[in-house]
């Protein structure tokens, strides 16, 4: 199996564009390409993750997301669910050695869709769950009652979260939501759904993320410091909640397989940075116990420490995550891509302050984390 | 599974959703053009190639595409095709349409529009057969009241 690198990243911040979706999708693919100076015919495989539906009422990726990504008259594919996938499904050609080159892009216009909840409302199967009004938050917030009950975790500890996640994004410049905010003010934020309240809640966000990857021969000559693909895994759970315990993911399954690919034996040890989907502050902690960085119901006490800090021995969302920025579907490619900025040491003013060698990207889909996916970079 | 009485059912459903699109510069230009009855196209400057509508950046060459030309409003049909029949939208007062792609002369692509082809009593499938070919030549009739959208072109005159 051959190496693959990734070359080269770019992002859209993700405050509302007045650009069209094929102007605003433009604007990082050019910039990819023209930073390591190659023409869109030249690479040799487009993967796109976007959505057709729903989170885009457009309707019609055919027409606007090929052109724009630079996919026209070249093999390309396009993947809906989590734009980490397409990522992966980047990689996968140059390890069979079949092309030098992929570029993935992950793109979404989140200021024009209606709010993510009217739209996840959409993803309940439409004869026994939608009826009743279930969506992605109101799921959450049955999921956060059980984590606080079973393991004694506090609505104080899930807001750190919101305040250490919005405090990074002050130094993202692609980061959307741009405010400091105080435990208090997440705590007396206004309950949407007891326990969950509005601030612990992810915003909807543009953005469009770019990246080119290439052989590990390929890569040296394109770039000084390639970032290497290291490890995958993902797993899907059921979709009906009652026949779950939605505090026992398939995240586990999924880490379990990346670490195994990548060798990694300790994770709290090994990784230097994580980047993680928490559309849900309280998510987050539940994240890092499943991905081994604590023991399980221990989410709490790890926040409490101030391991996750950005100047802590495992930084958890130094860009700020999914709560400072979410362009749902292409969500999981800016976990990947602040993972390589990170390890490249080129994140800017959120660079960490400590040699990163290995870096971890975490998304997930579906109610209550019903799909999990990580991958594993290394320096 | 056993064997059961019950005929099984099925469950109607629709759903209503709103979206706010942006259009952007490129297409808001090219419409603000119809307002003033007025066929707007972008010019690459590396391959040459004029293309409407117009373009923020041309797809082949994948360079911003900033030189806007006003292009001819007459052109030659390339395919069409007699739609009459209802779908989900299109009412039977809506019906027959003959839609048309046409190559506007100066223009380097067929226009990727769906436009219409009218001016005549287009019911008369006859007629149509008579008038409306592959390489016919047509010419833009504009509405009298124009909002800077797709409508302000009313349809497209057959030149005999």
């Amino acid at each position: 199996m051959q190496k693959v690198g990734i070359v080269e990243v770019a992002q859209s911040a993700g405050t509302e564009s007045p650009l069209s979706l094929m102007e605003f999708t433009y604007k990082p693919v050019k910039e990819v390409l023209d930073k390591v100076g190659m023409k869109r015919d030249e690479v040799d495989m487009y993967i796109l993750a976007s959505t057709d539906v729903f989170h885009s009422g457009m309707s019609c990726a055919n027409a606007f997301d090929w052109d724009a990504s630079g996919a026209f008259m070249k093999p390309a594919s396009r993947e809906e669910g989590d734009a980490i996938t397409s990522f992966v499904y980047g990689c996968m050609p140059i390890m069979e050695g079949k092309c030098d080159t992929v570029l993935v892009v992950g793109l979404i216009k989140g200021s024009e869709n209606a709010e993510n909840d009217t739209l996840t409302s959409f993803v309940a199967d439409p004869f026994y769950s939608r009826p009743v009004g279930i969506q992605e938050t109101t799921a959450a917030a049955m999921q956060m009652r059980l984590y606080l009950q079973r393991y004694g975790i506090t609505e104080e500890q899930c807001a750190k979260v919101v305040v250490k996640n919005l405090s990074n994004a002050l130094f993202n410049p692609y980061a959307h939501i741009k405010k400091r905010v105080s435990v208090d003010d997440v705590l007396n934020s206004e309950r949407i759904c007891d326990p969950l309240k509005a601030l612990e809640c992810a915003p909807k966000s543009e953005g469009v993320c770019a990246m080119l990857l290439a052989s590990e021969e390929k890569a040296k000559k394109l770039t000084d410091k390639p970032v290497w693909f290291k490890g995958w895994g993902s797993s899907m759970d059921t979709f009906y909640l009652g026949d779950r315990d939605l505090l026992d993911t398939q995240l586990k399954t999924a880490a379990a397989s990346a670490y195994k690919m990548a060798g990694i034996s300790n994770p709290r040890k090994e990784i230097d940075i994580a980047e993680t989907c928490e559309p849900y502050a309280f998510q987050e902690l539940l994240w890092c116990e499943e991905l081994g960085f604590c023991a399980q119901g221990q989410g709490g006490k790890l926040i409490d420490s101030g391991v996750t800090q950005i100047t802590g021995e495992l930084p958890v969302n130094p860009s700020g995550g999914v709560l400072a920025m979410n362009p749902y579907v292409a969500r999981g490619l800016y976990r990947v891509a602040e993972a390589v900025l990170q390890i490249k040491g080129k994140a800017g003013e959120h660079q960490l302050d400590k040699k990163v060698n290995t870096a971890l990207a975490h998304s997930t889909y579906g109610f209550c984390g019903q799909w999990q996916g990580v991958v594993i970079l290394g320096s | 599974m056993a064997e059961q009485k019950e005929k099984p059912r099925k469950v109607a459903s629709m759903g209503m959703v709103p979206y706010e699109m942006a259009l952007g510069p490129t297409w808001t230009r090219f419409f603000e053009g119809f307002k003033e009855k007025r066929i707007l196209g972008t010019k690459c400057n590396k391959c040459g190639r004029v293309l409407v509508p117009a373009r923020p950046f041309c797809p082949r060459c994948f360079e911003p595409m900033e030189e806007w030309v006003e292009v001819a409003q007459e052109g030659t049909i390339v395919t069409w095709s007699y739609v009459n029949y209802t779908y989900f939208g299109v009412t039977p007062d809506m019906i027959p349409v003959i839609g048309a792609t046409i190559k506007l002369d100066g223009v380097d692509c067929g226009t990727g529009m769906w436009t219409q082809i009218g001016g005549f009593d287009i019911k008369d499938f006859e007629l149509v057969t008579k008038k409306v070919k592959v390489g016919a030549r047509v010419k833009a009739v504009w509405r009298r009241k124009r909002q800077g959208n797709f409508r302000d072109i009313d349809y497209w005159k057959i030149i005999e």
